[in-house]
């Protein structure tokens, strides 16, 4: 479990985050959803210790990460995977380096194991003869699942997605949320999920946290989210005229 | 001026990072060979071709000038080796570098920072100040000083082409200086130099890739910094040192 307590960040002055206190529970995939510019990357950062908070913390399991050194920290990132909206693969390396690495810098396994388990990861995100390739010689999709077998190779407990799907097409997005909602319930990892896609939400939200304007305006499922009175939630829940005219019909 | 502060500043708690106790080091052997053949094999081809024209025309201007009766034509293979040696092939050289490697490295860097990949470094728990740029220093500074004396070699060759093929001396005479008067010490010097620059330019220019911030502009911005920093560093520790090693 991980847990987001009073948690305020700002840049230059202006506050981007204001006192967010959230829980997000194991093995289920927690969603953080709200319009472009609302903070949630700032929040997805501040909770990996990209972003340090001006006040509040994060515990994982128990345990301050907001008041762990360097070194601490170190240990809870080895159980923590992270998938970027651009994937941020290693553009010098191959799709296998690029997997491999972490077990190269932190296993004593040999070079047979470690390529056992890349292969695994690559198979498991469905990715098969491209252990050779450069990031520049793959598909989008196909970047966010080297970016998949790469956050899953050591096994974390802990699985960060800032908007897997940007750039996608709708079907890709949904085999890429399909994999990542397989994955959590597969390790029973903590997932945090960062998305304005409501198709996301309605497929694979299990916990929803609705971010406005740097404040948590509301929390819930997928059935509640549909049902609630919330004015600014509404708004961009049913932002698109599809869902517009669906509510209508159902009404 | 306080920015200034605050860059010095910035810089060494960066270097303090990267000479932090790295991850494993049979990774980091591979990632320096790999950087030696990046940032060094890939600068002989530039480093050759201006060796051997500076070589050249280094023994022209010298055969214009010297051109009196009582001055031995040898003195201009002497005053063309002291030259590559004393200066081109170390400071001109690095100044070269500056502009080639040190942009490389900052827009590399710079645009591995805009892109995430640094975070994604940092996420695994990877210290990623030095796993990116601590094989670039050591690497450029083993491989810098080869590139030194190639230019030495190189620019001699030129400047003795220049005579053959001109015929403005004899070649004889122009190899009768090469031999005149040679300290050993003047190649230590020029190679002590280059290590020195070599440090310079690949950690100033990393510094300002590291701390890159926004979009591409941005990246640019910064190895075009990058490479002047480095620049007037190089100029900088050229004088300091010659003062400590020569004089």
């Amino acid at each position: 479990m991980i847990r987001a307590e009073h948690i305020v960040k700002s840049f230059d002055g202006r506050v981007v985050l204001d006192d967010i206190t959230v829980e997000f529970e194991t093995g289920k995939t927690n969603l953080i959803i709200g319009r472009s510019g609302s903070g949630k990357t700032v929040l997805l950062k501040t909770l990996v210790g990209l972003h340090e908070p001006d006040s509040g913390d994060v515990w994982y399991d128990g345990v301050n990460f907001t008041r762990l050194g360097f070194r601490e920290r170190k240990e809870i990132r080895k159980d923590i995977g992270m998938i970027f909206q651009g994937g941020a693969l290693l553009d010098s390396s191959t799709v296998e380096e690029n997997v491999k690495l972490p077990l190269d810098l932190f296993t004593a396994k040999s070079e047979r194991e470690k390529m056992e388990r890349v292969n695994f990861c690559l198979q498991r995100v469905r990715l098969e003869n491209a252990n050779k390739l450069y990031p520049a010689e793959l598909s989008g999709g196909m970047i966010k699942r080297v970016a998949i077998a790469r956050a899953i190779v050591m096994n974390p407990r802990y699985l960060f997605c800032d908007e897997p799907n940007s750039g996608l097409d709708p079907q890709t997005s949904i085999v890429i949320d399909n994999l990542i909602h397989e994955i959590t319930h597969e390790y029973g990892m903590t997932t945090i999920i960062n998305t304005h896609d409501m198709n996301s939400v309605m497929e694979i939200g299990e916990k929803i946290v609705y971010i406005h304007e740097g404040r948590k305006w509301w929390e819930g499922t997928k059935s509640e989210i549909l049902h609630a009175e919330n004015r600014e939630l509404n708004d961009f829940v049913f932002a698109s005229a599809m869902a517009k005219r669906a509510k209508q019909v159902a009404e | 001026m306080l920015r200034i502060f605050g860059l010095i500043g910035r810089y060494f708690l960066l270097m303090g990072k990267v000479f932090s106790r790295p991850e494993k080091a049979a990774i980091y052997r591979r990632r320096i060979i790999y950087e030696m053949e990046s940032l060094g094999i890939n600068s002989i081809g530039l480093t050759a071709i201006i060796s051997v024209f500076i070589g050249m025309v280094i023994t022209l201007q010298m055969s214009i000038n010297l051109d009196s009766p009582f001055i031995p034509k040898s003195l201009i293979g002497y005053a063309t080796r002291e030259t590559m040696i004393l200066e081109f092939s170390s400071a001109v050289v690095a100044l070269i570098l500056a502009g080639k490697v040190g942009s490389s490295i900052a827009s590399e860097i710079g645009t591995m920072r805009i892109t995430e990949q640094i975070d994604a470094l940092e996420i695994m728990g990877v210290n990623s100040a030095s796993y990116l740029i601590l094989p670039k220093i050591v690497a450029s500074m083993i491989f810098f000083p080869f590139l030194t004396i190639l230019s030495i070699l190189i620019g001699i060759v030129g400047g003795w082409l220049i005579a053959a093929v001109t015929g403005i001396m004899i070649p004889a005479d122009y190899v009768d200086g090469l031999l005149m008067d040679f300290k050993t010490y003047s190649i230590v010097y020029t190679l002590i130099k280059m290590v020195f620059f070599a440090y310079i330019i690949t950690s100033i220019s990393a510094f300002f890739g590291y701390y890159a911030r926004g979009n591409s502009l941005e990246v640019g911005t910064a190895s075009t910094r990058a490479v002047v920093v480095s620049c007037v560093v190089v100029l900088l520790f050229d004088l300091i040192l010659t003062q400590i090693l020569l004089i």
